[in-house]
């Protein structure tokens, strides 16, 4: 059988892009595999590195639970074999068992990627039942201080320790997801102790990603040269160390990379995500991007209609839209130019090459301001929330 | 409370896949496949022959009788190769062992 599944490369970052490369015939513009429902963006964290956009869906937009369950009908029908729950905080949804049965009666293979700061081991348990697949908890760092500082939330951390060790003794597989900046990358050797302790299976060591919220606090997450060397080596170890005990993926800040990002595995190429109020994204910072208009799945179209002919999935798919020095690159078809909305939010123009590419014109300004930050003083967050942030009080001059 | 480690496959053993990996026909692109976190994974038509008589019930001593009968093959041979085939899965992480109860 070790030539007939695919190898899976531990540092993949679209892992589920694995059918494709094995199979052809599901390859660019297939239906993707796996689906991101982002189901509401409440959420009673306010981590600063939130990957929803800055403009939140509120409550009063979002996709009725009918409208949610035929959504999961119409992905289980076009081909589409796993969903995460998301958000925002999923359970924040009085409907979620609900989605959760209903995706499971027609087939899809549900993850729940959760904060996990308002579940009950009875909720857990109904989820269980009504068969969920596979529980994700986002974890700030291991000791209540830093963990509970950053995601603005109280007692968030004893929380999460809490409903992990029910994952467990519910017999669900566990990942933990840690994302990094400057403030916690100390941590991470006790964060890889702690996913062995709460006996998770995977690992998700995710340095943070620059755009939207995390853009915004950038000073206060961007991480040192040093301390991502530091990182990539603990990581190196500790996937050799607990080989068959605790799988490692590993993001790194691609502000310090050479080569951009494949963002999505490209634009409209394997992705999409579903925003609270029924958008049909390529990414879930696509909104950040302005002058894209989003089909939604409340308008006639239907969803493998939106993901093959609209305007938006269209725009940047492949390499027609490219100008230099993107055009005539031989990576062109490597990483795609790298990731939309950071050359969107970093130049103004989503048709430029993503300054992450060290051929970008502007990827040594942009480096070096980071280097800047990264050494700086700045380590006050701006909190993320519906009205748009809130500054955190002391912590800094 | 958390299930084993790092199997050993053995002739005795009664593997079966657990809760968190699915195997599944899928029609969209007309493939087998086994569904876990993150990961979708398209085994062969062997595998997946295998795979649908690990049923917790059978051990693989069971199952390599009945697919030699099926094939007209040596059954050592084919023992050999779904212990190989399943030990690799499980380091995988994608296999489990039946539990002592007998259903």
């Amino acid at each position: 059988m070790s030539d007939v599944l695919p190898t899976i490369p531990p540092d993949t970052s679209d892992s589920l892009a694995v059918l494709e490369k094995s199979r052809s015939t599901a390859e660019t513009f297939g239906i993707p595999l796996a689906v991101l429902l982002e189901i509401t963006h409440r959420c009673p964290l306010q981590c600063p590195y939130c990957s929803n956009p800055v403009e939140l869906d509120r409550s009063g937009k979002e996709l009725t639970t009918d409208e949610w369950k035929k959504v999961l009908s119409e992905l289980a029908e076009i081909g589409v074999l796993q969903v995460h729950f998301s958000g925002g905080e999923p359970t924040a949804r009085k409907d979620l068992v609900e989605l959760v049965k209903h995706a499971s009666d027609v087939g899809l293979y549900t993850n729940l990627i959760t904060s996990a700061v308002l579940l009950t081991r009875e909720k857990l348990s109904d989820l269980a039942d009504a068969g969920l697949c596979h529980v994700q908890i986002s974890f700030q760092g291991v000791e209540d201080g830093l963990a509970d500082r950053v995601a603005g939330y109280k007692n968030g951390h004893r929380k999460k320790l809490e409903v992990a060790k029910w994952t467990r003794e519910l017999d669900l597989p566990l990942t933990v997801n840690a994302v990094m900046h400057r403030q916690n990358l100390h941590q991470l050797p006790d964060i890889i102790q702690m996913s062995i302790d709460l006996d998770a299976d995977r690992l998700e060591v995710a340095n943070v990603q620059y755009y939207g919220w995390a853009l915004k606090n950038r000073a206060a997450l961007m991480p040192t040269v040093a301390q991502l060397d530091e990182c990539t080596r603990i990581v190196e170890e500790a996937r050799e160390r607990l080989k068959g005990t605790l799988a490692i993926d590993y993001v790194v800040p691609d502000y310090y990379a050479l080569r951009p990002k494949k963002c999505m595995g490209g634009w409209g190429r394997q992705f999409f995500n579903i925003s609270p109020a029924g958008k049909v994204l390529p990414c879930h910072a696509a909104e950040s991007i302005t002058g894209l208009d989003f089909e939604s799945v409340r308008s006639n179209h239907s969803i493998a209609w939106i993901w093959q002919n609209s305007d938006a999935f269209n725009r940047y798919r492949g390499t027609g839209w490219m100008k230099e020095p993107c055009k005539t690159c031989e990576f062109r078809e490597i990483d795609f130019g790298g990731c939309r909305c950071q050359a969107f939010a970093l130049t103004g123009d989503a048709a430029n090459t993503d300054p992450a590419c060290a051929l970008s014109p502007l990827h040594e300004t942009i480096f070096k301001q980071a280097e800047r930050e990264a050494e700086g003083e700045t380590n006050r967050f701006l909190y993320r929330n519906f009205a748009g942030g809130t500054l955190e009080s002391g912590n800094d001059a | 409370m958390a299930g084993p480690r790092n199997i050993s496959v053995s002739e005795a053993s009664r593997p079966v896949l657990p809760r968190h990996a699915k195997l599944k026909y899928d029609d969209t692109r007309k493939v087998w496949v086994i569904l876990a976190p993150e990961r979708v994974l398209a085994p062969d038509e062997i595998a997946v022959e295998v795979l649908q008589l690990c049923d917790g019930k059978r051990n693989v001593g069971d199952v390599s009788d009945q697919l030699a009968a099926k094939y007209a093959a040596p059954r050592e041979a084919i023992l050999a190769d779904v212990i190989v085939m399943l030990q690799d899965l499980a380091d995988k992480g994608f296999l489990t062992e039946a539990r002592e109860k007998t259903p």
